[in-house]
C-alpha cells in the first residue's frame, strides 16, 4: 500500500505502483485474452506504413475520429448571441445535454438550452404536443426575451414542421403572440456545426427582417452607414468579438455585432449565475437590415446568411478567418473601404509590432513543416499564416470542409513558395491524418484537442488551436484575429517550438549543449 | 455558509415544503402539477422517498437528462475496450461522447483497444433517404480491415435508426457469419427511446443477454475455475476506480474474473457466466443482467458501495459472508490493513469539514452511494435527487438520508439553482452542466460523475483522494474572493 493520508495520490501516479501494475498485468494475462504481443506490435508497425495509409484513405463508408460536430451544435452558438435568448432544441433530450456539456468543456462557463423532450409517443404523432408545453415552460421559467428553435435529426426524420408548430403553439398561448421566436431546420445528417450556425442566423434574420412570421410588415431596407458583423462559429469567439470591437471603436467604425456570445461565455463569477448576459439586441438585429455592408470573418460558416443579407442589398464580404499579417491587412481594408474610415495610427503600430515579432522570431520558425486540421475556415486562415512565418502547411485537413475549400486551400498552396508541397485534404478524419503523419511526417501538428492522441500515437507536438480545447484552460479568452490575436498565434506555436527544443537537448551528460539559455 | 445547526427536523421540513411550493408558483399549472411529484421532502420511516421518478421528462424545463444512447455506448457498452462501438448515425452524438467520460483502460490505443475513438457511420441525408443498412455493412466491413485486432463490433443506434426502419439486426447477422462467428452487437438505443438513460442501460443489458451470452451457452471456461471467482458488475473505471475496487477484492482472497465494463474485455463478458457471486456497484445500470445471470445461471448477486471507509468495511464483510471463514478472515484483513490510512485522512480533513452542508445530484446510483463517505468526513448531504434513478433507487436511497431530506427527482435547472440559493449548501455534488452555474453564485462545486477529472473515489485508496478534493473545493480561497467587494 503506498497511499498515505500525506501524500495523496490520485490517478495519475497511483496506478503505476508496484501493487497495481502487478494486478493490472494479471487481470490481462489471466482473463483478457490479450492479442500476444509480437503480434500486436506488428500490426502496430503495419498501421505506420504507407500500404496502410492506402487503404485507409480507400475508405467509404466508415468515419474514425472525425473533427466536425453536428448542425444543432451550431445552432445552439448562434442562438446564445442574441440577448436574453432561451435557445431551444426540438427532438430528443440527450442532444441537448451533449451540446451544454461539449461547450461547457470548452468554454468552461454554464451553457443554457432548452429540449422540447421528444420521445416514442412523439415519434409517432409528431411533437407539436412537445413543442407547445416546452415554449410555455421555457417562456415562463426562464424569462427570456427570444426563443430560437432549432431541431435534432429525430424531429428532422419524421419532418416536424416548425414554422406550423410555432404557429400553433402561439395560438394555443404557450407565449405572447408577438414574442420573437425564429427558427431554422438543422438536421444533424447535412453539413456540419458550421451548417447549423449559418442556418440559425438567417433564420433569425428572415424572422426580424422578413415580419416576424406574419404578425407585422416586412422591414424595408433603409440604408445607413453602419457595418454588420459576423464571427461564424469560433473557439475563440470570446477574445476575438472583443477584440473586433475594439478595433472598430479604434477606426471609428458604426458597427453591429450579429451574435456576439462573448459575455454570455464569460460571465464573471460575482456571486451571480447569468443565465444570459450581453448580446446582439433584438433591436440591433432588426435593424441590421439597414446596414451599409455585412462583413463575415468566415465564408463556411455564412453561405446561405451571407446570400440572404446580400438579397437585401447589402455588400456582403466574406473572409476566412483571417490570421497574422496580410489576412488583417486584408480585412482592415475591406473595412476601411467599406466605412470611409482610415486606419488609426494605433493599428498600424500594432501591425508594426506583430511584423517585428515575426522578424525577431522568424528563424525558428522558417521552414518549420506543419499539419492542420479544423474547420474550414480556421485552415485557410491559420495555413495564410504559417506560410507567412515562412513554414509549410504540409497537411490540412478539414473534415467538413468540401471541394470548394479545397480549391481554395489549393489557390492559397498556389500563392506563396512555403505551399509548393502542401496539400488539402477534404472530408477526411483524423485516422486519415494519423496515416499522413506516419508517412510523410511534420514537424508540428495544429488542431484540437483530440489531436493529443495522435501527438501520443506519432510523436508530433501538438499545438492546441481550434474547437473544442478542452485540456487547456482560458485560451479561448485570447483573440486570434486582428494584429494582437496574431501575436496570440504566434507566441503559441513558438512556446511549442522552445519547449520541443528544449526537452529534445535537456538530457543531461549527453546534450549539455544546444540546451540554450538564449534563444 | 450553512443554516444554523439548531435548525430543527420541523423547522427544515416547513423551509423544504415553502421552497417547493415557491418554485413551483412560476411554472405553468399543468406543468406544476407535474413536477410537484418529483419534489419532497424524506420523511423518516417511509419506504421510500415520496416522490415519482423514471417519467417523462418535461418539454422546455431544462431536464439534465440525456438520452438512451447516452446509457448505452456512453455508459454500458463505450468501455468495453476491445471491441469496436459504431455510434450508428449522424456525427454528432458519438462526437459529443467521444472520450468524455474517463473510463480507463489499459491498452494499445487504435490497434487492439478502441475505448477513447470515435467511429460512426456519419449519417448524411442519402442514408436517411435509402436506408443505412449497407453502409453499416460497409463500416464494418472496412473496420475488420483496418482494425484486425478488434474483437468485436457493437452497432449502438442513434434517433434516424429506429425511424428509417433499418435491419441492423440483419445487417450484424450476415457479418457475424461472413467473418466467422465474430460477435457483433446491434443495440437499439436510439435516443427518443425511454425517458432518459435508464432505457439504454436495460437495452444493452439485454443486448449481452441476447448477443453475447447466448452463444457462450455450452461452452466450459476457458480458465480454471475456483471457489473464489467473482464479477465486478456495474463499475465504470471513472478515473480507475474498477481497479481500486479490485485490489480489495483480490486482497481479501477473491479472484476478479471480470470487469463490467470498465477496462473491461470482450473474454471477461463471455467469462463472467461461470462466476460464483457478481457483486454488483451500479445497480442502476446493471441489476437487469445480475437478474438475468441470477436466473439462468444461479450466480447469486450482491449490492456493495464502495464510497468511504464506513461503508467499504459494511460491504467487504456482506460480500464475503457469501463465501468461507478463509474469505471473512480476509476482509477483516483487509479492513484492519487500510484502517490506519483512514484514521489518518480523517484526522486531517474532518476537522475541516465537520459540519459542511452538501446537495448531490447525480445519475442513479451515487446520490444515495456517497452519503456514507461524507458522513465519514462529518459532512452532512441535506439534498439529493437522481437524474434517471426508479423507485427501487429511491427506496434504498432511504437506508441512507436523513429525515428533511429534500428530495428532487429530475430537477430542472431552473428548481436547482433556487434550491441552492435558498439551502445554501457549503458544497454541490453534480454534472458538468451545473457546474459554473453554481460555481459563478461562489458554491463549490465538485462533478460526481467524472469526479472533475480527479479519481478513483472508489475503495480506500479512493477515499483519500475523495476526502482531498471535498477539501480543496470547499477551503478554496478563491471563494473568499468572489464573494467580497472590496471597491469603492
Amino acid at each position: 500500500m503506498t497511499q498515505s493520508a500525506e501524500h495523496i495520490l490520485d490517478h495519475v501516479d497511483l496506478f503505476r505502483q508496484p501493487e497495481y501494475k502487478e494486478m493490472l498485468e494479471n487481470k490481462r494475462k489471466n482473463f483478457e485474452e490479450p492479442v500476444p504481443d509480437a503480434e500486436r506490435d506488428q500490426v502496430r508497425e503495419w498501421t505506420k506504413t504507407w500500404e496502410y495509409r492506402e487503404k485507409n484513405f480507400s475508405r467509404e463508408a466508415l468515419t474514425v475520429n472525425p473533427a466536425k460536430a453536428c448542425q444543432p451544435l451550431g445552432a445552439v452558438f448562434a442562438a446564445v448571441g442574441f440577448e436574453s435568448t432561451l435557445p431551444f432544441v426540438h427532438g430528443s433530450q440527450g442532444c441537448v445535454a451533449y451540446y451544454r456539456s461539449h461547450f461547457s468543456r470548452h468554454f468552461k462557463e454554464p451553457s443554457s438550452c432548452v429540449s422540447s423532450s421528444m420521445t416514442e409517443d412523439a415519434a409517432v404523432f409528431g411533437g407539436l404536443k412537445n413543442m407547445i408545453d416546452g415554449l410555455a415552460n421555457a417562456h415562463a421559467l426562464y424569462k427570456p426575451k427570444m426563443i430560437s428553435v432549432s431541431t435534432t435529426c429525430m424531429a428532422e426524420v419524421i419532418g416536424d414542421d416548425l414554422n406550423a408548430f410555432i404557429k400553433n403553439a402561439k395560438e394555443e398561448g404557450s407565449v405572447p403572440k408577438d414574442f420573437d421566436v425564429p427558427y431554422a431546420h438543422t438536421p444533424a445528417f447535412v453539413g456540419s456545426h458550421i451548417t447549423g450556425y449559418d442556418n440559425v442566423m438567417k433564420g433569425i434574420f428572415e424572422h426580424f427582417w422578413g415580419g416576424k412570421a406574419g404578425t407585422e410588415a416586412p422591414l424595408v431596407r433603409q440604408p445607413n452607414e453602419k457595418i454588420n458583423f459576423i464571427g461564424g462559429f469560433d473557439g475563440y469567439t470570446v477574445g476575438n468579438l472583443r477584440e473586433i470591437k475594439r478595433i472598430f471603436e479604434l477606426m471609428d467604425v458604426d458597427y453591429t455585432i450579429l451574435s456576439d456570445n462573448s459575455d454570455v461565455w464569460d460571465t464573471p463569477a460575482d456571486g451571480q449565475f447569468r443565465m444570459y448576459d450581453g448580446g446582439t439586441t433584438l433591436e440591433d438585429a432588426a435593424n441590421a437590415i439597414h446596414a451599409k455592408a455585412t462583413l463575415s470573418m468566415q465564408a463556411f460558416c455564412s453561405e446561405k446568411t451571407g446570400e440572404y443579407i446580400a438579397g437585401t442589398g447589402q455588400e456582403v464580404v466574406s473572409f476566412n478567418h483571417p490570421v497574422g499579417v496580410a489576412g488583417t491587412d486584408k480585412f482592415l481594408r475591406e473595412v476601411a473601404r467599406i466605412t470611409g474610415k482610415s486606419v488609426p495610427e494605433a493599428l498600424r503600430k500594432e501591425r508594426g509590432r506583430l511584423i517585428d515579432a515575426i522578424a525577431d522570431s522568424s528563424a525558428h520558425i522558417h521552414g518549420k513543416r506543419f499539419a492542420i486540421y479544423g474547420d474550414p475556415d480556421l485552415t485557410l486562415g491559420l495555413a495564410g499564416f504559417l506560410m507567412e512565418l515562412g513554414a509549410e502547411p504540409v497537411h490540412v485537413l478539414s473534415t467538413n470542409g468540401g471541394k470548394a475549400w479545397e480549391a481554395e486551400m489549393d489557390k492559397l498552396f498556389a500563392s506563396s513558395p512555403f505551399g509548393k508541397n502542401c496539400h488539402a485534404y477534404a472530408g477526411k478524419d483524423l485516422w486519415h491524418m494519423r496515416s499522413l503523419l506516419f508517412t510523410e511526417p511534420v514537424d508540428f501538428l495544429i488542431g484540437n484537442t483530440y489531436g493529443k492522441y495522435l501527438e501520443r500515437d506519432t510523436g508530433t507536438p501538438l499545438i492546441r488551436i481550434g474547437f473544442p480545447v478542452f485540456d487547456r484552460h482560458h485560451h479561448h479568452r485570447y483573440p486570434v484575429w486582428g494584429y494582437q490575436g496574431g501575436l496570440n498565434v504566434l507566441v503559441w506555436i513558438l512556446d511549442k517550438i522552445f519547449d520541443v527544443l528544449d526537452q529534445n537537448t535537456i538530457v543531461a551528460s549527453k546534450t549539455d549543449y544546444s540546451y540554450d539559455i538564449i534563444r | 455558509m450553512s443554516l444554523a445547526i439548531s435548525e430543527s427536523i420541523e423547522d427544515i421540513k416547513a423551509r423544504n415544503k415553502d421552497l417547493i411550493d415557491e418554485v413551483l408558483e412560476v411554472y405553468p399549472d399543468k406543468t406544476a402539477k407535474r413536477r410537484a411529484k418529483h419534489l419532497g421532502t424524506f420523511e423518516e420511516g417511509k419506504p421510500d422517498c415520496g416522490v415519482k421518478s423514471n417519467v417523462k421528462s418535461i418539454p422546455g424545463v431544462m431536464t439534465i437528462r440525456g438520452c438512451a444512447y447516452a446509457g448505452s455506448k456512453g455508459v454500458v457498452w463505450g468501455p468495453i475496450k476491445d471491441m469496436v462501438h459504431i455510434s450508428h448515425g449522424p456525427v454528432g452524438c458519438g462526437q459529443y461522447s467521444w472520450a468524455a467520460r474517463r473510463n480507463y483502460y489499459i491498452g494499445t490505443t487504435g490497434i487492439d483497444s478502441f475505448v477513447t475513438m470515435q467511429f460512426t457511420s456519419d449519417f448524411q441525408e442519402k442514408d436517411i433517404v435509402f436506408g443505412g443498412d449497407k453502409k453499416l455493412a460497409k463500416v464494418m466491413d472496412e473496420i475488420v480491415e483496418l482494425f484486425p485486432l478488434n474483437k468485436g463490433i457493437t452497432v449502438q443506434s442513434e434517433c434516424p435508426i429506429g425511424l428509417i426502419g433499418d435491419d441492423i439486426e440483419a445487417v450484424s447477422k450476415a457479418k457475424s457469419k461472413q467473418y466467422g462467428g465474430k460477435t457483433i452487437v446491434p443495440v437499439r438505443c436510439e435516443g427518443f427511446r425511454g425517458v432518459s438513460q435508464s432505457l439504454g442501460h436495460h437495452i444493452a443489458n439485454d443486448a449481452v443477454r441476447d448477443w453475447v451470452f447466448d452463444k457462450q451457452d455450452g461452452k466450459p471456461a476457458k480458465f480454471e475455475q475456483t471457489d473464489y471467482d467473482v464479477a465486478i458488475i456495474g463499475d465504470y473505471n471513472i478515473g480507475g476506480d474498477a481497479w481500486s475496487s479490485r485490489i480489495l477484492l483480490e486482497e481479501m482472497g477473491l479472484r476478479v474474473i471480470a470487469q463490467w465494463s470498465g477496462d473491461g474485455s470482450i473474454a471477461e463478458l463471455e467469462a463472467t457466466p461461470k462466476a460464483k457471486l457478481n457483486v454488483l456497484h451500479c445497480y442502476r445500470s446493471m441489476n437487469y443482467i445480475s437478474r438475468h445471470m441470477e436466473e439462468k445461471y444461479g450466480i447469486p448477486w450482491v449490492e456493495y458501495n464502495f464510497f468511504g471507509p464506513s461503508k467499504i468495511a459494511e460491504s467487504l464483510r456482506k460480500i464475503a459472508s457469501h463465501f468461507d471463514d478463509k474469505i471473512k478472515d480476509g476482509a477483516e484483513r483487509v479492513i484492519a490493513k487500510y484502517q490506519p490510512l483512514m484514521d489518518g485522512v480523517i484526522k486531517r480533513y474532518r476537522s475541516r469539514l465537520e459540519g459542511k452542508k452538501v446537495m448531490l445530484f447525480v445519475g442513479g446510483l451515487r446520490p444515495r452511494h456517497v452519503i456514507g463517505a461524507y458522513e465519514d468526513l462529518g459532512m452532512e448531504v441535506v439534498g439529493t435527487g437522481y437524474e434517471f434513478g426508479h423507485n427501487d433507487d429511491y427506496q434504498r436511497t432511504t437506508h441512507y438520508i436523513k429525515d428533511g431530506t429534500l428530495i428532487y427527482d429530475d430537477v430542472t435547472g431552473y428548481e436547482f439553482e433556487k434550491f441552492v440559493e435558498k439551502v445554501q449548501p457549503d458544497l454541490v455534488g453534480s454534472g458538468i452542466k451545473e457546474k459554473y452555474v453554481f460555481q459563478k453564485m461562489g458554491v463549490p462545486f465538485r462533478q460526481m460523475h467524472s469526479w472533475d477529472y480527479s479519481g478513483p473515489y472508489h475503495g480506500y485508496d479512493g477515499f483519500a483522494i475523495f476526502a482531498r478534493d471535498m477539501d480543496m473545493a470547499i477551503n478554496a480561497p478563491v471563494w473568499n474572493l468572489s464573494k467580497a467587494d472590496p471597491l469603492p
